[in-house]
């Protein structure tokens, strides 16, 4: 552990960078899980999904990230609308989400990971564009555009969905869903076609981080797993349903992740998300900005 | 007291309760002593594909037992086994302990830390415990990578006691152990279910508000469950550094763990102290000619695609399937 400022300054800028790419990936599911009590720990499996469509179009079609982001996207939404009628109907409506519900994603979770593996092995895949070797520098910090790309897709993808769930009809019924569902019948709003594009934004968010992780590094199919401890340490500190509570969260497992990889080795970096979790979980379950 | 004489009502009658008991120890008297009938005249590879299924029959069953009864998912049960595992590797390291005393300490750990996670957690909405037991799995599994003394990444080399008496072989020994331990968890889980602290489980599962406004203790009866759930998923770890001689924080926090004590059970069925033991023996057999025959990554995605099936197709398991049946049937 040898300590410089110059080694601190570029953690902490760093860490801000990686954090805006967390709430990228995090997004989803505050979406989810905070705004539609659907506790998807699939979510992760879908971006690493995401990250493999990405590399497919490159491979074969020779696609940009951006072209693969505008194709992959509105699919993305699409699926996650059809995955979620399905699981509406198998145990939303039955009333069945708590086991088998939370049993099925992490069904869902295996069968993508393994599909993966058997599909496309456990090489590790990366994709590539001109633009991603330049680096971005004022004074001694210096930071390439590989991170700089995520970390601003990241932030406007938060800022689309902040005013699309504040400025639309749709949006805040998406809203008034999270607050109270039987309020919404009964001012004749259909909460399931509510949740319905919550979740297909959701998915689609998922899917666009995934593109974004696989501009940072090489993907292969368990690395999905390291996520489902920073998304869900992200949603629940942040507040678990609000959208600048997820950012603020990222942002500070973004930096805490660079502080304990370069002072104290990437060996540790798993457990700093899992154990920020554990910690909000046990000090104060309503996170930072809970209500 | 008062919940004790709440419940009373609901329990059967006990010459039935006994039944099922004496039953279940009589299977397991039966197979230790086929074990020992046969000997060494089997291969070895049956007593490993057996020590496998039986290593999942008592992770299944411990699992259910806060899973199926209570309704709170434990993600982590990759953690508790390893905790298990590795208490072994630590004793042995130190002492020269028959596995029993190993198990023991292994059981004591592993306990703690279910009721210690459930003290954190189960006070919060299910989820939270099931996010918790997640992250408890990953954390313990970095602490391990990076603790030297029990090998760290890399791993240990673990060797086995000397072997004397009537058993042929350590694998042998290490059979007739798990049926022994199998028998306990299932007597264990019977005992869960049909006392007061499964009927109590069973209100909380159906409706926590509900079942606390009726005087059950729900945060004490959870608690019971999480301890016994996770010392015996513990005693399930804690022969595998003898069984496979070497071990990694791959093999100990393996996947196939996680997914498997899951399925099982719900694929068996959750309500009984019978679903996850007819779930552990299906899938477990199914996976062990699934390894021989094709490989071992896409067995782990026939469990996977199987538990997705049970789940949509049919949510009660084998035994709805078979109640159905009872009911509607000749």
């Amino acid at each position: 552990m040898n300590f410089s400022w110059d080694l601190l300054v570029n953690a902490v800028v760093t860490g801000v960078v990686l954090g805006g790419f967390y709430a990228a990936a995090a997004i989803g599911v505050t979406i989810e899980f905070g705004m539609l009590d659907i506790v998807n720990i699939a979510h992760p499996a879908f971006m690493i999904a995401g990250a493999y469509l990405a590399y497919l179009g490159w491979s074969s079609f020779g696609f940009d990230p951006f072209v693969a982001i505008a194709v992959f996207a509105p699919l993305g939404l699409l699926f996650g609308r059809a995955f979620y009628r399905a699981y509406h109907f198998f145990f939303e409506r039955r009333g069945d989400e708590s086991l088998q519900g939370l049993a099925f994603f992490f069904g869902v979770l295996f069968i993508i990971e393994i599909g993966l593996v058997l599909i496309s092995g456990v090489d590790y895949r990366s994709i590539t564009a001109p633009y991603l070797g330049w680096t971005f520098g004022i004074g001694r910090i210096s930071v390439s555009w590989r991170m700089m790309v995520p970390f601003l897709v990241g932030l406007v993808m938060l800022a689309g969905i902040q005013l699309y769930l504040s400025r639309t009809f749709t949006g805040r019924t998406i809203l008034a869903v999270s607050q109270d569902v039987e309020a919404v019948r009964l001012i004749g709003a259909d909460p399931v076609r509510a949740k319905e594009i919550a979740f297909g934004i959701a998915t689609a968010s998922a899917i666009i981080a995934g593109i974004l992780l696989i501009i940072i590094q090489p993907v292969e199919p368990s690395i999905g797993r390291e996520y489902i401890g920073r998304t869900f340490a992200i949603c629940v500190l942040g507040g678990i349903a609000s959208i600048p509570g997820t950012l603020i969260a990222s942002l500070i497992l973004g930096v805490a992740e660079t502080f304990t990889t370069t002072f104290f080795g990437p060996s540790w970096s798993p457990a700093v998300s899992f154990g920020l979790l554990l910690i909000t979980l046990a000090l104060r379950p309503a996170g930072l900005f809970g209500r | 007291m008062s919940a004790q004489a709440t419940f009373e009502p609901r329990t059967p009658s006990m010459p039935a309760r006994q039944y099922s008991g004496l039953a279940i120890l009589l299977a397991g008297a039966i197979l230790v002593a086929a074990t020992l009938l046969v000997g060494s005249l089997v291969s070895e590879y049956y007593y490993l594909a057996a020590y496998t299924i039986l290593q999942f029959v008592v992770l299944g069953t411990a699992w259910n037992i806060l899973g199926g009864y209570a309704g709170y998912v434990n993600f982590g049960t990759a953690g508790f086994f390893a905790a298990g595992c590795y208490t072994t590797v630590f004793l042995n390291k130190l002492f020269h302990w028959p596995l029993i005393i190993d198990m023991s300490v292994a059981a004591v750990t592993a306990g703690l830390m279910g009721l210690g996670t459930g003290y954190l957690t189960l006070r919060l909405r299910g989820v939270f415990f099931s996010i918790a037991t997640l992250a408890l799995a990953i954390v313990l599994q970095t602490v391990i990578s990076n603790w030297s003394f029990v090998g760290g990444g890399r791993g240990v080399y673990v060797v086995r006691p000397e072997i004397s008496g009537f058993f042929g072989t350590y694998a042998h020994l290490l059979v007739v152990l798990m049926i022994g331990l199998a028998t306990c968890a299932v007597l264990a889980a019977w005992a869960v279910e049909k006392s007061w602290v499964g009927v109590g489980l069973a209100a909380i599962r159906d409706n926590e508000t509900a079942a606390e406004t009726c005087g059950v203790p729900s945060l004490r009866l959870k608690l019971i469950a999480a301890t016994t759930s996770g010392a015996l998923m513990g005693m399930a770890g804690a022969p595998l550094p003898y069984y496979v001689s070497y071990v990694d924080p791959a093999t100990a926090f393996s996947l196939a763990i996680a997914v498997n004590s899951i399925a099982m059970p719900l694929v068996g069925g959750t309500t009984t102290w019978w679903g996850p033991l007819v779930g552990a023996i299906m899938l477990g057999s199914v996976q062990q000619i699934l390894t021989v025959t094709i490989s071992s990554a896409a067995n782990l995605f026939i469990v996977g695609v199987l538990l997705v099936v049970f789940l949509t197709a049919a949510p009660r398991g084998v035994v709805g399937i078979v109640r159905a049946w009872k009911r509607g049937g000749p």
